[in-house]
């Protein structure tokens, strides 16, 4: 099931009128059987994105598609989707058993075929032994589970999945991870999953969608984002430590830091935002030449501190191309992966 | 006048200040004498935690509401079943001519207005006060699910709503008894005029007066007792139902449930606690039905002129206290005795029926 959305917006109107637009022009095509993540801040629009696809909120303007069909101005229970809520909103008074049933007792399906569907929807999510069970008996990733099998047992087009792992511990949330991602190809289910953890949506999605203000950012696969962001936005929202921007000039097309030409670059003069990722400088002996401030030796790698037109910059190198009390280092980056960025729009710009 | 304005405000904003400041220096003054004690105790080496163990002193905080509690209640329940065994207690030159453990209990159980009517025209105050519980709590519980659900779905005006429907809940009983007859009255009723409008002749159609038909009469009381006891579940209702997450009626709205199944899986079993807790103390209410009766049919408990009764159990008992046969305080013990332990089975029953419907 394909699922497209026509400049989706969501406008609040608070109590003194004052509008907030939550989710802004959003025009975004999701291909039949991804795992998408919308990922962003909190307060970015993204789950109200997902509400509004699963019908919950309703939008101000634009269109909801799955596949050919307009189900904007269908109620949710019409639409054939499944949700799960982040705090899983299993009925508590239920066995994990009737959880699961209680989607199908809705609707038209003979007795026999429904207990089966809840049973082998129970073994794919791996708690078939669980289901005498009341949830308050269940761990948050076996409630996780439940929840799951519940949204997926009515057979929906779409599931959605809000904010799924964030009640889990670190552990759990590793295992959850991996079992989304399972449960997923084996259903082959459109899926649409909101997160604000940026590392999440990278090792989960197909797909991710950054949103900032409701306004969407990027729509790209995660690698191509991480190492092609279309703006500042992007790229300081992924890769974990963050990455390094600061200010430097362009001057007759090098590169200016520290009053050195960093590099050749291929974009008219001015004043721009850059950013280089700690991961990717490696020291190198025709590098450029800056003081180290700080040295912190992390196993296999070591994190150095250093200044880049008065920001602190800070590079992950190997540990085997530094020596101890080293006052100075000459580190080289890749060209591609330098960004440079236009200070007003904060787009990248290509220098190529 | 901004300059007035502004200067009144600074002024209340100084007086503000005095009193936050007044305050203040008292709570230092007296951490300060806390603090002076504490020291003494330490140099002394006393510590009074240790003599004085936690419980003693929560004994003591607790102590002004026991006092009360063993006067006016503990005392009287224990003398209650003292004065059950006394044969022909006086009380008034307190004599007893014997001792006797059924006697009081015969005498009640075999008192034609009590449970077996002297005969099928008549009634007994077991049968009225069954009546009474069997019929309007039942009744006064669904019908207060019912306007809970619906004034919580209610947007416009929602305070407005709730606040007329809680409005009977702080009205005089005997006030609103008073005005219950007045509707129910033959000559010019409010219920007879209205019945009017569909073409029944409502000439000498009483409801609450002399001719009065038992059900006719006992229809007014339960609708009167139905009526002042919605006000108060539908606010305990209220209160419980909008206490539980969104998130149910989301998920149930993604999986097309209809209305009425939401209410009956959902919203229901997610508050059944409530339920139970109002069925058990709505039970004993009604077990203890008077003033509604007083308030519509007067002491007598019956409209005038006719051949029954609508006494309860507990009008029953009042009358060995301070009615027609006053005086006779060991029956109106054993009356008693019997309504507690009518009361204590049904709810032990109720528990027990709740522990699988109940879901905490």
């Amino acid at each position: 099931m394909e699922l497209r959305l026509e400049n989706l917006t969501k406008v609040f109107t608070n109590k003194t009128g004052q509008e907030t637009r939550a989710v802004d022009n959003l025009d975004i095509t999701i291909e039949s059987g991804t795992l998408v993540a919308l990922l962003g801040p909190s307060g970015c629009g993204k789950s109200t994105t997902l509400f509004m696809i699963a019908g919950l909120v309703k939008p101000t303007s634009g269109k909801i598609f799955f596949g050919e069909d307009d189900v904007t101005k269908l109620a949710p229970e019409k639409r054939g989707i499944g949700l799960v809520f982040q705090n899983y909103a299993l009925y508590p008074h239920m066995t994990v058993f009737k959880n699961i049933l209680f989607p199908l007792e809705n609707m038209d399906v003979p007795r026999d075929e429904a207990f089966q569907r809840v049973k082998e929807m129970a073994n794919l999510v791996g708690i078939g032994e669980l289901l005498d069970r009341k949830p308050s008996q269940l761990s948050g990733g076996q409630q996780q589970r439940v929840a799951i099998a519940r949204a997926l047992v009515k057979k929906p087009r779409v599931l959605l999945l809000d904010e799924p792992l964030s009640n889990l511990d670190a552990r759990l949330r590793l295992q959850m991870r991996e079992e989304i991602k399972r449960i997923q190809r084996e259903t082959g289910i459109t899926t649409i999953f909101v997160t604000h953890d940026q590392e999440e949506a990278m090792s989960i999605s197909d797909k991710m969608v950054v949103l900032d203000f409701g306004k969407e950012q990027q729509y790209d696969a995660p690698q191509d984002m991480y190492n092609q962001p279309d703006n500042l936005f992007v790229a300081r929202f992924l890769g974990n430590p963050p990455i390094n921007a600061f200010e430097a000039e362009v001057k007759n097309k090098k590169l200016i830091i520290n009053n050195k030409p960093f590099m050749n670059v291929n974009v008219p003069d001015g004043l721009y935002d850059v950013g280089m990722r700690p991961e990717n400088f490696r020291v190198h002996e025709k590098g450029f030449e800056t003081e180290i401030k700080d040295i912190f030796h992390i196993g296999r790698d070591t994190m150095i501190h250093f200044e880049f037109n008065g920001k602190n910059v800070r590079a992950l190198v190997d540990s085997d191309s530094m020596t101890d009390n080293q006052k100075t280092v000459l580190l080289t980056i890749k060209p591609e992966r330098v960004y440079i960025f236009d200070k007003e729009t904060g787009k990248v710009v290509n220098h190529a | 006048m901004r300059n007035l304005i502004k200067n009144v405000k600074g002024f209340l904003i100084k007086i503000g200040n005095i009193i936050k400041t007044f305050f203040w220096n008292v709570r230092r003054i007296i951490n300060n004498f806390k603090r002076k004690i504490s020291n003494f105790l330490d140099k002394h080496k006393i510590n009074p935690a240790g003599k004085f163990p936690g419980w003693a002193k929560a004994l003591l905080y607790l102590s002004p509401a026991l006092i009360v509690l063993a006067v006016f209640t503990f005392w009287p329940i224990i003398n209650s079943f003292a004065l059950v065994v006394y044969e022909n207690y006086n009380m008034t030159n307190n004599t007893i001519t014997g001792y006797t453990i059924f006697g009081n209990f015969l005498r009640v159980l075999t008192d034609e207005s009590f449970i077996v009517p002297a005969s099928h025209t008549a009634s007994s105050a077991v049968i009225n006060t069954l009546i009474i519980v069997f019929i309007s709590v039942p009744i006064s519980i669904f019908i207060a699910l019912g306007v809970s659900v619906a004034l919580n779905s209610i947007k416009p005006l929602k305070g407005f709503f709730q606040t007329i429907y809680f409005l009977p809940y702080v009205t005089n009983t005997i006030a609103i008894g008073l005005v219950f007859a007045y509707m129910f009255r033959t000559d010019g009723g409010l219920v007879n005029q209205f019945i009017g409008l569909f073409g029944v002749d409502t000439a000498g159609l009483s409801w609450v007066e002399s001719n009065a038909v038992y059900w006719r009469s006992m229809f007014v009381l339960i609708f009167y007792s139905i009526w002042s006891a919605l006000a108060f579940k539908i606010m305990v209702f209220l209160t419980s139902i909008q206490g539980i997450d969104k998130q149910y009626y989301q998920a149930a709205a993604i999986d097309a449930t209809p209305k009425g199944r939401i209410f009956s899986k959902i919203t229901v079993p997610l508050i059944s606690p409530m339920i139970f807790y109002i069925t058990v103390t709505s039970v004993i209410g009604a077990f203890k039905i008077y003033n509604a009766i007083v308030a519509l049919f007067g002491v007598q408990g019956a409209p005038p002129g006719v051949n029954y009764n609508l006494q309860s159990i507990v009008m029953y008992i009042y009358q060995f206290i301070d009615g027609s046969k006053e005086g006779q305080l060991s029956v109106a013990a054993a009356g008693s005795l019997i309504l507690f332990a009518i009361i204590l089975v049904l709810t032990i029953v109720q528990m027990q029926v709740s522990k699988k419907r109940v879901h905490y």
